[in-house]
């Protein structure tokens, strides 16, 4: 499977969508450590929300599926995940040409756009213990395996791996910004929540297509 | 933990229609999303306040005459949503702009900047103070990273009369930066709050000990000590408030002493006799003094002291009359 329909990424969206909300009490847990033990349920409603306007709605491009996710998560949210992983699904797809289509290089380029949106409005680098120490080397990851032609599946398994990687580095990190950030370095050991949740999208991005590559 | 509450998924539409059916004389829902507006929209620049639910009664408390015009609430302890934000100032922008006041967390800065640019390119214009009073939160030279608690009172309560006053956009913002650059808090926490819908409480702290300058969703403080009697703990939050902007001998302040939630008002005026002795021996004169529970998070029990400084300009702003179910000033 090199190339998705639209009903065939909207089921990947369920999919994610499922695999968030059914990793809430994880999510919870982590971020109880050393935030405010909201992103689960944050994460969770989001994507509750995302699944209802899919279902919902007959969409008819691929750009319509990230920007429907994009904006029932911001619009249901609120803190700082809302902006943020609302941006993560709705900023990627501006300026991208319609298409009914997702392969690797409109996924690659989209969480290109994605990933700069979210760097100009958290203002965030890697190293500050945020979901960017994940999304930006999947996403970097994701490039490599368009220029050199990879499977999708394959580019899905070293991002997700590359994400995997970017979790474990945020163990190391004093936070920069969120209620970790008062921790100091009694936030070092434990990772960031939204990293975390960042690697599970791209997890279940891989199992998904895994699964479904033979139809 | 022992709540009233229904289906923890409703917490916040059902806090809304609640405070609506008890006070729907003088607010108005915003249908669609969780926010509210003053009913009789003046023709002047709107004030809208705003954040997570869970510490009533800000903010919706402090919707009302010579107050905000509107509120935007968010879910339990998270910032309001861009969309949220973004009705509410449809529903009160007059043509003359809308000012947000709102504590300075991660996400009510990103949600609010969000909206902003959302409201400015729909043709209306904003400008918002970033509420940083808590002392305890970061050191002076980050007065940026600080975060808001119960200075958000003295905010809002300038930035209302301002607004009220008639000020344009750019004025009412100056002045309530003034005000909000005049204020420091710090909290002393004697026991957690517990997050509605969940099992958890904020934080933990052992039964004979509490935390000066914990944040109001249990964010770590500055200090963990011993249970102390009542004077002592006063002495020491005053120390690290007064030292802070710092308040002298001939200046003037208003005193807000604030329950976090379970501790009672025998409690807080004990504390405030302190205060007051404290800033008689040190030559601040005291204008006006609050004691009550007004930024809470859930049971936590523990109180914040807070002062602002006034001068003349402050001052004319402080005691322009507000009303409010839960704030008056005559």
């Amino acid at each position: 499977m090199e190339k998705l329909n639209v009903g065939q990424t909207k089921e990947l969206f369920l999919y994610i969508a499922d695999s968030i909300i059914e990793s809430k009490p994880f999510l919870t847990e982590i971020d109880s450590q050393i935030g405010d033990g909201d992103h689960g349920i944050g994460m969770a409603g989001g994507f509750e929300k995302a699944k209802e306007q899919l279902q919902e709605k007959d969409l008819k491009t691929i750009n319509e599926i990230f920007s429907t996710t994009g904006m029932a998560m911001l619009n249901s949210m609120g803190g700082a995940s809302g902006v943020i992983f609302g941006t993560m699904f709705m900023s990627g797809v501006k300026g991208v040409a319609p298409s009914e289509y997702l392969e690797l290089k409109t996924l690659s380029e989209i969480f290109a756009n994605s990933l700069k949106a979210i760097k100009e409005r958290g203002k965030a680098q890697v190293g500050d213990k945020t979901m960017v120490d994940a999304f930006e080397p999947a996403v970097l990851s994701l490039r490599e395996s368009a220029d050199s032609s990879k499977s999708l599946l394959e580019a899905l398994r070293l991002a997700e791996e590359a994400a995997n990687a970017g979790v474990e580095n945020t163990k190391n990190c004093i936070a920069k910004f969120g209620r970790a950030k008062s921790l100091l370095e009694r936030a070092i050991g434990h990772q960031d929540a939204g990293a975390t949740s960042t690697w599970i999208i791209f997890r279940s991005m891989r199992e998904w297509v895994e699964r479904n590559g033979e139809c | 933990m022992k709540k009233i509450i229904n289906n923890p998924k409703n917490l916040v539409e059902e806090l809304l229609d609640g405070y609506i059916a008890a006070y729907g004389d003088i607010y108005e829902r915003v249908p669609g999303v969780n926010g509210f507006v003053v009913k009789n929209k003046k023709d002047k620049v709107a004030l809208l306040i705003g954040g997570g639910s869970g510490h009533e009664p800000l903010f919706p408390g402090f919707a009302g005459e010579g107050l905000a015009d509107a509120v935007a609430m968010g879910n339990i302890f998270a910032s309001p949503n861009p969309a949220t934000i973004l009705e509410v100032t449809k529903a009160i922008d007059c043509g003359k702009g809308v000012l947000y006041v709102y504590g300075n967390y991660a996400g009510d800065n990103l949600n609010f900047d969000m909206a902003e640019e959302m409201a400015n390119a729909s043709g209306i214009q904003t400008s918002s103070v970033r509420v940083w009073d808590d002392v305890a939160s970061a050191p002076l030279e980050r007065i940026d990273d600080r975060r808001g608690i119960a200075g958000d009172l003295f905010v809002i309560k300038t930035a209302g009369a301002a607004t009220a006053m008639g000020l344009s956009l750019e004025e009412a913002t100056r002045v309530t930066k003034k005000a909000r650059d005049s204020v420091r808090t710090i909290g002393v926490s004697l026991a957690p709050g517990s997050i509605p819908g969940s099992d958890k409480a904020t934080f933990e702290l052992p039964e004979d000990e509490i935390e000066f300058g914990m944040g109001l969703h249990g964010e770590p403080g500055v200090k963990r000590t011993k249970m102390m009697p009542a004077d002592e703990l006063t002495s020491i939050m005053m120390d690290h408030i007064i030292n802070d902007l710092p308040f002298q001998s001939g200046d003037e302040v208003c005193v807000l002493i604030n329950g976090l939630g379970s501790t009672t008002f025998l409690e807080l005026f004990i504390v405030n006799r302190k205060v007051s002795q404290i800033l008689e021996s040190k030559g601040i004169k005291v204008y006006d003094t609050n004691v009550g529970s007004y930024c809470t998070c859930q049971e936590m029990a523990g109180a914040s002291i807070t002062l602002i400084r006034l001068d003349e300009e402050l001052k004319k702003y402080y005691d322009y009359p507000a009303f409010s179910p839960y704030y008056t000033k005559k």
